[in-house]
């Protein structure tokens, strides 16, 4: 008689937790695909958006579906109108970025790997802080050195130029790409470069023969970060250049906030996703080496 | 009633099948120790025993209850992980009456069983301590003293020991014997060291393959072992399986290795089936321990071997024989002095040996 | 020659990082310090001033507001992007189908500009054409949704916008920081009788305590330097209520022609910022060397 008892009663904790189960695991998705649609929300109004007419928009909501696949807003956005002066279009000013990207890019993820690689394989009295003097860059609010760089790049003769952002991108990206080698070099085993030693290789031997081959990983989360930085940034852009020479973030805000005519919510929505195309490609192919870059970047502090 | 009853347990992860058809039975105050290799099934087999993980076929019974889809927490049992797995941000205290906490114990009765396992334990002076601040020993101390205070019907050991080092390993494995003795729990042990098992169970289940081997006693898996796994995986070093074929002529039963013409009478052997045993190829299994250097008992098998190699570990030798050019060892006292490459007289403790199938493995 | 340049090689080939950091960031910010102490207007000026310029920057109520505003964001966004990060994360690990389409889309918007954030958001929060107009059509005649054009409710429209952009970024942090732990302790807990809940509450968000620490210093750290997002979505207004730090500081040097004033608030953010780095450096670098 207590066996049965015992038993049913095995038998009811078993059912209880079988419906509270599926009740969890459904709240759970719900809440889930809730915050998903929060975030999804903002990016399909937005190419909804650029997919319809003024008249469409005026008369619709946010979330209604267009009626056709209107590309005429994104032909604005992107060349024009060709009305001549007074006309912003993003195409110049996706190039301009282009043109300051891809050198920043390069230069600052070079000398960040050349930088981390002395800093963890050839160590020195005091390499500690010479890691610490270099950190402390990637945390400073860059309104400290605004106007100093401003004025040099005056002085230098190459303000409100593509160079002159090159060089403040490039500046301003090594803490940063040089935390990623650091860290990253820091797990590679000093064994491996004990070896070469041993073996008769010099420094730069080393680099490029041992070490540039396993730094794949490193390298694409380093110029993905940078990638995204530099093309994603504003307050450079804005404050160092204006006109002929701004990179396509400022273009954008300039279209945007541009009230010489009738507010064009279509063409603005454009050019957002013109402007945000390439990082979210990135994104979405080398997603897992954004994350990567953000979490050890981090959470190594 | 039996304490544990596993019956036909099956248990596939996709198309990898890790325990086949498993039945095993434990009655109270048993310490089981599931043995085996990296592989085997049998920390999978612990952690379904603990409701850890599911059941693809056959049922878990505790006190006779069928618990094969009961909760962890409603099942009796407590367990003592390799890691120790002791809450971090917790201090020794929280850790211990944690588990009570949760099934709404009294405050007092908590107090209670904290204090006498505590101080049976000695962990008392370290209660307000967080586990970073123990040392290996004392976290171990802690995990079991978290399983203890919660006095189940069965508690479980997960590779407690694997983490410790050489000495430690030692020293925790006579407190873990000794408490068992005081406390005369029923204990489900898994590890894959073999000294360990033997010291610590009273019954041991080696497992390979998800496949229980041989569930005896120690002693009977020492001289008794069921198959050639058994008997290799056992003992260090491990017995020599001598490859060979039997005779029987009127009666009496010989060995032979193969490339020897020297026949080993074998005399009170038990065999499982006296049938069809003449020209049967066997492996003839001799532990090192019995292969003596003075002749031990009457029907002691002389034979003469060429010793090839020899390790000194201490307090003995082991001393490598040719025989018909198969390898055999044997371990000697260190203070007998053994010649290489020569010739030496050995005992062989007929009454010490195991036969097995050479086909089959299996002892006959 | 040659022996000293081998020698001296690791030294010469680090000195280019170390050389543009000092300049280009010490040089910059100390050159800034010291503007901050000056009367400088439209040009630099090199005689010293003392305070007044941190004077006239308490006393501005632009600077107030800014600062008021500063703090209101931080505390929201802190709180909005921690806890919608956590239950993400939390959520997240139950071995969800779909665990990486989630989680790419949780994590996107941390790829676009916060240039390109602030126009969609802009669009989204238009008082006539926005969600107003959308729940309106859906036939709640009255609702409104004007926060954007509204003096006291526009600073939480940059809240929504900027925990939109960021909460992914703590739910990456905390997802990984789950995943770090070894599911012993888990099983334990279950063998305790832990509930889902409890695991959670009392046993894995505990031990996630440097987590939460990088969190607050990276949260904190955006935040006092946000500049992109209010420029895009509500240029610091209606008027100045939603004016910033990151705000003043461009207008009072580069449209407002007081370098010195600017150079000020500069200094001011620096130091709110160093605040915060420095502790936290500090003791991960301690936790480093501890190992």
């Amino acid at each position: 008689m207590q066996d049965s008892l015992k038993s049913s009663s095995y038998q009811q904790l078993e059912q209880k937790s079988k419906y509270t189960n599926m009740f969890l695991r459904w709240f759970l998705y719900f809440i889930l695909i809730l915050f998903a649609s929060y975030f999804i929300f903002p990016l399909y109004v937005m190419v909804v958006t650029s997919l319809k007419t003024m008249e469409e928009i005026r008369q619709g909501t946010l979330l209604s579906w267009p009626s056709g696949l209107n590309l005429e807003s994104w032909a604005v956005a992107w060349g024009g109108r060709g009305y001549g002066a007074g006309d912003t279009f993003l195409r110049p000013y996706f190039w301009n970025s282009i043109k300051m990207v891809v050198p920043a890019v390069f230069f600052s993820t070079f000398i960040g790997a050349m930088t981390g690689y002395v800093l963890t394989k050839w160590r020195f009295k005091g390499d500690q802080w010479v890691f610490l003097f270099l950190l402390f860059g990637c945390f400073i609010p860059f309104q400290a050195i605004l106007l100093p760089m401003a004025r040099t790049l005056g002085v230098l003769g190459i303000s409100n130029s593509v160079v002159g952002l090159v060089l403040v991108h490039t500046v301003y990206g090594i803490p940063f790409t040089t935390l990623f080698f650091r860290n990253y070099y820091v797990s590679v085993p000093t064994e491996l470069v004990k070896a070469a030693r041993i073996d008769g290789a010099g420094f730069f031997k080393i680099f490029f023969k041992i070490l540039l081959p396993i730094s794949a990983p490193i390298i694409v989360v380093t110029i993905i970060w940078q990638f995204t930085q530099i093309w994603n940034d504003f307050l450079f852009g804005s404050t160092f250049s204006f006109g002929e020479a701004a990179p396509i973030q400022v273009a954008l805000n300039n279209m945007v906030l541009s009230s010489t005519s009738v507010k064009e919510y279509n063409v603005d929505m454009a050019s957002a996703i013109i402007a945000g195309i390439p990082t979210l490609i990135v994104y979405v192919l080398a997603g897992k080496y954004f994350i990567r870059g953000l979490t050890s970047g981090a959470v190594k502090g | 009633m039996k304490t544990l009853k596993i019956e036909e347990l099956s248990k596939n992860f996709g198309s990898t099948e890790v325990l086949r058809k498993i039945n095993l039975e434990i009655d109270e105050g048993n310490f089981l120790v599931l043995l085996g290799p990296s592989g085997c099934g049998k920390s999978t087999l612990l952690n379904i025993i603990a409701g850890l993980e599911t059941i693809n076929e056959g049922n878990v019974f505790i006190d006779d209850y069928n618990v094969s889809k009961v909760e962890p927490k409603d099942r009796n049992i407590a367990m003592v992980f390799q890691s120790y797995a002791l809450y971090p941000s917790m201090n020794v205290r929280e850790n211990m009456i944690f588990g009570l906490k949760q099934a709404k114990t009294s405050k007092e009765k908590i107090e209670e069983q904290l204090e006498k396992v505590s101080k049976f334990l000695q962990v008392d002076q370290l209660l307000e301590r967080k586990p970073s601040q123990l040392s290996g020993g004392q976290r171990q101390r802690v995990a079991i003293g978290r399983a203890l205070v919660r006095e189940p019907r069965i508690f479980l050991f997960d590779e407690p020991l694997s983490n410790l080092d050489a000495k430690l390993r030692v020293e925790m494995r006579r407190e873990i014997k000794k408490l068992h003795q005081q406390l005369k729990t029923t204990v489900v042990y898994v590890t894959h060291d073999q000294t360990e098992a033997m010291s610590l169970g009273t019954r041991i289940a080696i497992m390979n393959h998800g496949v229980i081997q041989q569930n005896d006693t120690p002693e009977n898996i020492y001289n008794k072992p069921s198959n050639t796994f058994v008997a290799d995986f056992i003992g260090s070093p491990s017995m020599n399986l001598i490859k060979g074929t039997l005779k029987e002529t009127s009666g009496e039963i010989s060995f032979t290795a193969s490339g020897s013409n020297v026949e080993i009478p074998i005399k009170d052997y038990e065999f499982k089936d006296k049938s069809n045993l003449n020209n049967k190829e066997i492996y003839f299994g001799i532990r090192p321990e019995h292969i003596y250097f003075k002749k031990s008992n009457e029907i002691d098998f002389e034979i003469n071997l060429r010793a090839n190699l020899s390790e000194y570990i201490g307090h003995e030798q082991i001393i490598t024989f040719d025989y018909a050019n198969q390898e055999i060892l044997a371990k000697f006292p260190s203070t007998i002095k053994i010649e290489l490459a020569k010739e030496t007289k050995l005992f062989f403790d007929i009454t010490q040996i195991s036969l097995f199938d050479a086909k089959t493995d299996e002892r006959i | 020659m040659f022996k000293w340049l081998e020698k001296n090689l690791p030294k010469i080939v680090m000195a280019p990082a170390v050389g543009l950091i000092g300049w280009f960031v010490y040089g910059f910010v100390l050159w800034t310090l010291y503007i901050s102490f000056t009367n400088s207007k439209i040009l630099p000026k090199y005689e010293l001033w003392g305070f007044g310029q941190y004077e006239k920057l308490w006393a501005s109520r632009k600077w107030l507001i800014a600062v008021d505003n500063l703090l209101i964001f931080t505390a929201l966004f802190l709180i909005f992007c921690v806890v919608i990060g956590i239950i993400l994360a939390i959520f997240l690990d139950q071995k969800i189908r779909a665990e990486g389409l989630l989680r790419t889309i949780y994590l996107y918007p941390m790829a676009l500009s916060f240039i390109v954030t602030g126009t969609a958001w802009k669009w989204i929060l238009n008082p006539t054409l926005g969600i107003q107009k959308m729940f309106r059509d859906w036939g709640f005649e009255n609702f409104t949704f004007d926060w954007l054009v509204d003096r006291e409710m526009a600073i939480y429209t940059i809240v929504i916008a900027g925990v939109w952009q960021s909460a992914g970024f703590v739910m990456a942090l905390f997802l990984a920081g789950l995943r770090s732990v070894e599911d012993e302790i888990v099983k334990a807990a279950k063998i305790d009788g832990a509930s889902l809940f409890t695991v959670y509450w009392k046993i894995l968000l505990p031990m996630m305590r440097p987590v939460f620490f990088t969190s607050f210093v990276i949260l904190v750290h955006i935040s006092i330097k946000s500049y992109d997002l209010i420029v895009a979505l509500t240029q610091g207004g209606p008027g100045i209520s939603t004016t910033m730090p990151a705000l003043y500081m461009t207008q009072t040097a580069f449209h407002k022609s007081q370098v010195g004033l600017s150079a000020a608030s500069a200094m001011m953010m620096f130091m709110a910022v160093a605040a915060v780095i420095i502790p936290y450096l500090y003791s991960e670098l301690r936790r480093e060397n501890a190992r």
